[in-house]
């Protein structure tokens, strides 16, 4: 292994600021796949569970289609799609998170929807003869029960959603993994992916710690 | 007060009930009782509109809930429906308290959201009822920290914070053991001296004979015989006198 930048402090330097900017685009696929995927996926799952079929099966086939294909693929069917679709350009990193946030949806609408099965019918009947509307009940009954109980696996998808963040890099969108695999092929050096390990191992320390603490302040209560 | 009639109500082509009249007085306590599967849960969750009849009507206050007329059925509109709604109050065999909420939120939510009170005259009545019910120290616990029967007197706490006009048990102490039943029906003692107008599905012999004023005895699906505990209790119907005296 040739050393090219661990002994030289100003290029190292150089390289860092690099594959910072790279992780703050990593940082924003993130972001904002989670607030676009969040919410649509807990739409889906009322959807999915509709009493019309002409609700559910389209969304089941859509949930069908997103779990059954490579995340990958969808990337690159969506960017080479999308200019084809639409009357106005795309940028890349939005068709990106575009397919992020489809995928994502997908996911967490089947935890949110086994989330909101298993909660026992008789919180519903409770709620209905106090009076609460259904709206009320869904809002102030049941979804506080259903974030304790889809805690876990959402902590799961988030932990997973930095990681496949690096799939951007295949329609080349700049974040981490793309500016690491430049500067390996430009020094032919690896030292680069051993900083982009480093940093993807941050992010997701940081992810898990969030995730510990959320899961404490829920557990007021059993 | 409450006025039931030719209550009919099936599942999947099964006659759960048959044609049950039941009417109920103001401050009156009135104790059903009847075998497993007789349909004593179904009536009260008709009644209380957590299932829909297949016919009849039923009355609360001069307010229709829903009416058959020449073989139709019809519900009243939902704004009535939810009128009736705040008048009944409920009490579950399995309590159903929020988990998530404190015995207080539990308290204080439905009347603060539902009925529109300020905070602190829903705080005050849940403090008058907590104490009511002897669990004053546990306003801030959460359901989880409070045994069966701390539990099912929160549940009826809950329910009284809504000022119902009658209020419905389904075995209200089948899930818990001897000692807790009796603090529960302790309770609905208290409740029944105050007058307040209960329906209550029990498997309690004792307290139907002590407490109600009037028990009902219902048998798949139709009621076999009504009347004050001493006649139900000494019954020359066979089948009346068969349950009892096996329980
Ligand atoms: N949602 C339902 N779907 C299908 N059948 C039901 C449903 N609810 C009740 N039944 C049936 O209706 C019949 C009467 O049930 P119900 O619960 O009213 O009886 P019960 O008198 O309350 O009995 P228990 O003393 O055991 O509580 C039973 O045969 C039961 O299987
Ligand atoms: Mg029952």
């Amino acid at each position: 292994m040739t050393i090219k930048f661990f002994n030289d402090p100003e290029r190292l330097w150089k390289l860092f600021t690099l594959m910072l900017d790279g992780a703050g685009v990593t940082l924003s696929i993130f972001f904002l796949t989670l607030v676009f995927s969040v919410p649509l996926g807990m739409l889906v799952a009322q959807g999915r569970m509709s009493r019309r079929r002409l609700v559910r099966t389209p969304l089941s086939f859509y949930i069908y289609i997103m779990r059954s294909t490579p995340l990958m693929l969808q990337i690159m069917f969506i960017y080479f799609l999308l200019p084809q679709v639409l009357p106005f350009r795309v940028d890349r990193f939005w068709a990106v998170i575009f397919a992020f946030v489809i995928n994502y949806a997908a996911y967490f609408a089947e935890i949110f929807r086994s989330g909101i099965q298993s909660i026992p019918a008789g919180q519903y009947e409770a709620a209905k003869v106090l009076g609460y509307t259904g709206g009320q009940t869904f809002l102030h009954i049941i979804l506080p029960q259903v974030v304790k109980r889809v805690l876990l696996p959402v902590a799961n998808e988030v932990i997973t959603l930095i990681k496949d963040t690096a799939l951007a890099s295949t329609v080349a969108v700049v974040d981490l993994m793309t500016v690491a695999k430049k500067q390996v092929s430009s020094s032919s050096s690896i030292e680069p992916y051993v900083v982009a390990i480093v940093l993807y191992l941050v992010l997701n320390g940081a992810a898990e710690q969030l995730c510990k603490l959320a899961e404490r302040k829920m557990s007021y209560y059993r | 007060m409450l006025c039931a009639t030719d209550i009919h109500k099936g599942f999947d082509g099964l006659g759960v009930l048959r044609g049950i009249d039941l009417n109920v007085e103001k401050g009156e306590v009135v104790a059903l009782i009847g075998p497993s599967g007789s349909g004593k849960s179904t009536l009260l969750r008709c009644l209380n509109q957590l299932e829909t009849v297949d016919s009849g009507t039923i009355v609360l206050d001069d307010i229709t809930l829903c009416r058959t007329r020449g073989g139709k059925l019809t519900y009243a509109d939902p704004a009535t429906l939810r009128r009736i709604t705040l008048k009944m109050g409920m009490v579950f065999q399995s309590y159903n308290l929020f988990p998530h909420m404190s015995v207080m939120q539990n308290l204080t939510d439905a009347p603060m959201r539902v009925r529109r009170l300020p905070r602190a005259q829903a705080t005050e009545r849940a403090r008058e009822l907590l104490a009511k019910v002897g669990l004053s120290d546990k306003a801030d616990q959460y359901p989880y920290q409070l045994s069966g029967g701390q539990q099912q007197r929160v549940a009826i706490a809950r329910a009284l914070c809504m000022d119902p006009e009658i209020l419905c048990f389904d075995e209200p102490t089948s899930a818990l053991d001897p000692e807790l039943t009796q603090e529960v029906l302790g309770v609905m003692r208290e409740l029944a001296r105050e007058r307040m107008t209960m329906l209550v599905v029990t498997h309690e012999m004792g307290f139907a004979r002590d407490v109600a004023d009037r028990v009902v005895f219902m048998e798949d699906g139709l009621i076999v015989e009504e009347g004050p505990p001493e006649q139900i209790f000494h019954s020359d119907n066979p089948r009346t006198r068969q349950f009892v005296g096996g329980n």
